[in-house]
């Protein structure tokens, strides 16, 4: 039944679905819409289509077209893979037509601009643009020309990463690094500082000075396992099991990255505020270190 | 040029002149001169399809030896070669192309000028992830230069080379490369996939001019 949805158009997919729902066979509220993003040989000419080729390019080198925003080693498409069209690694198109959202992370009604803000604060671990820049309009055009057709505010397959249930152990450090030893190592490098060559960041620092900063998404065990599970080793995807990206994820997690640009001034204070989770190792001792304090 | 026999005594310190002797002279044991294929520079060459060795990571090349010497790696002219040099050869014989510079120059890659019906350009640098195939620069780093001891350059190897590495890939005839990545991608691969992207890698770059004399000592 899902292979045959892949092959339907979104309307009719969406007309099954309220027949399944008038059936009672979805009380739940309506199953989430497969979509796929338009053909790259479709994107448009012409002034708009300059501005969506220049979001794309922003996308994929975003330290080169976008450095003043940049304080890391990362590029958006280091975690949001194929460009941000790849479902179940945070699709730009499923992120734009969720936009405006109310977020608990900072308290207040959100656009697609301010949520993209985020992404280079904490994330790229840089500066946020501000509204109306070019850079944003870019990366907004690209995000809007990738999501035509897809529902506006309704459920769509594929939207951020898939989430995993909690662990059968509990996750573990230990394990966790031979799990990176035996399958990220290659590409990440041994001490997870990422890999470069010609000028240009091939596989990106998972921590350190050159990574995302604490207070990005990606720091959150949670997610990491989630991200981990769906997109890694890049290619081979699904590969690992629940247990081992639980463990692989709280051992990157366990490292230290650059400070969360909400620091209040105290590691324990800023802990209590932003980061009172167990899935986040901020302000934990880890190998007689405190995450947070350098 | 050190004789045979101090270049053996040597070679604990160093391997570069030990392989410099074997790449240029063969050995005794029956292994002929390496460059007499690969190009006196390692270069390869692009006619007959021999591959370049210049500049690629020691790792790579000694586990490419290994592998032909158990048979791992198949193929009729090197699997003698390889058996016929002691693991201390093929170390040697390594480093000493490890150290030759690139044969080639690639120019940034400006990959928003590729069009998705330019096959091979569009693999090589966007992949086909509807698929789940990542682009070989996401491994093999901008324009195919290579990255780290793990992944090889693309880019400088002959067209034929590179479409004969992918058919073996696929027929498993060569070792699946680390964490089968290979093997993975190469599945995935169409014919008219593999010339494409064999026929971009073979034609990136330019030669680098000043080939001569670079093996001239372990610099």
């Amino acid at each position: 039944m899902k292979r045959t949805h892949s092959l339907l158009s979104a309307s009719l997919l969406g007309l099954l679905l309220a027949i399944g729902g008038l059936s009672g066979a979805n009380a739940a509220g309506p199953a989430p819409v497969q979509f796929t993003p338009p053909p790259e040989s479709a994107m448009p000419k012409g002034e708009f289509g300059k501005s969506v080729k220049l979001g794309e390019q922003i996308f994929l080198h975003t330290g080169t077209l976008a450095g003043q925003f940049v304080g890391n080693s990362l590029n958006c498409a280091s975690c949001h893979l194929d460009a941000g069209r790849r479902p179940n690694s945070s699709p730009l198109w499923a992120a734009y037509i969720s936009y405006p959202a109310y977020r608990s992370k900072n308290g207040h009604v959100n656009t697609f601009a301010e949520r993209m803000q985020g992404c280079f604060r904490f994330s790229m671990n840089g500066k946020a643009p501000p509204l109306g820049d070019p850079v944003l309009v870019a990366l907004e055009s690209y995000a809007y020309w990738l999501s035509t057709g897809a529902p506006v505010g309704g459920p769509v397959a594929g939207r951020g990463y898939p989430k995993l249930s909690a662990p059968a152990l509990t996750p573990s450090y230990a394990r966790g690094s031979e799990v990176f030893a035996q399958h990220c190592a290659l590409c990440h490098g041994p001490d997870g500082q990422g890999q470069s060559s010609g000028g240009k960041v091939v596989f990106p620092p998972l921590w350190g000075a050159r990574s995302f900063n604490w207070g990005a998404g990606m720091h959150s065990i949670q997610n990491a396992a989630n991200f981990i599970k769906a997109n890694m080793p890049l290619g081979l995807g699904g590969s690992l099991t629940d247990q081992q990206a639980w463990d692989v994820a709280t051992f990157m997690d366990s490292h230290e990255r650059p400070q969360d640009p909400r620091f209040t001034g105290s590691v324990e204070a800023t802990r209590l505020k932003y980061h009172d989770s167990k899935y986040s190792m901020y302000g934990r001792t880890v190998n007689g270190h405190v995450l947070g304090s350098e | 040029m050190p004789a045979a026999t101090s270049a053996t005594s040597a070679a604990a310190a160093a391997p570069v002149a030990l392989g410099q002797t074997i790449a240029t002279h063969g050995t005794n044991q029956g292994v002929s001169a390496c460059v007499s294929c690969h190009g006196t520079a390692g270069q390869g060459n692009a006619a007959a399809g021999f591959p370049r060795l210049a500049g690629l990571s020691v790792a790579y090349l000694v586990g490419q030896l290994d592998a032909f010497a158990s048979g791992q790696r198949q193929n009729p002219i090197m699997q003698p070669f390889a058996k016929a040099l002691t693991p201390r050869e093929r170390i040697a014989v390594a480093a000493y192309f490890s150290q030759l510079p690139a044969p080639v120059a690639v120019p940034p890659i400006n990959d928003a000028a590729i069009e998705p019906t330019d096959a091979g350009a569009w693999l090589a640098n966007r992949g086909r992830w509807l698929a789940g195939l990542p682009a070989c620069a996401q491994c093999h780093g901008p324009g195919g230069i290579g990255v780290g001891a793990a992944f090889p350059p693309l880019s400088g190897q002959p067209t034929a080379y590179i479409a004969g590495q992918l058919h073996a890939f696929q027929a498993g005839t060569r070792p699946p490369g680390p964490l089968g990545l290979m093997h993975m991608v190469a599945g995935k691969l169409s014919e008219a996939d593999i010339t494409a992207v064999s026929t971009y890698y073979g034609g990136l770059g330019h030669p680098v001019t000043t080939q001569a004399n670079v093996h001239g000592g372990g610099q």
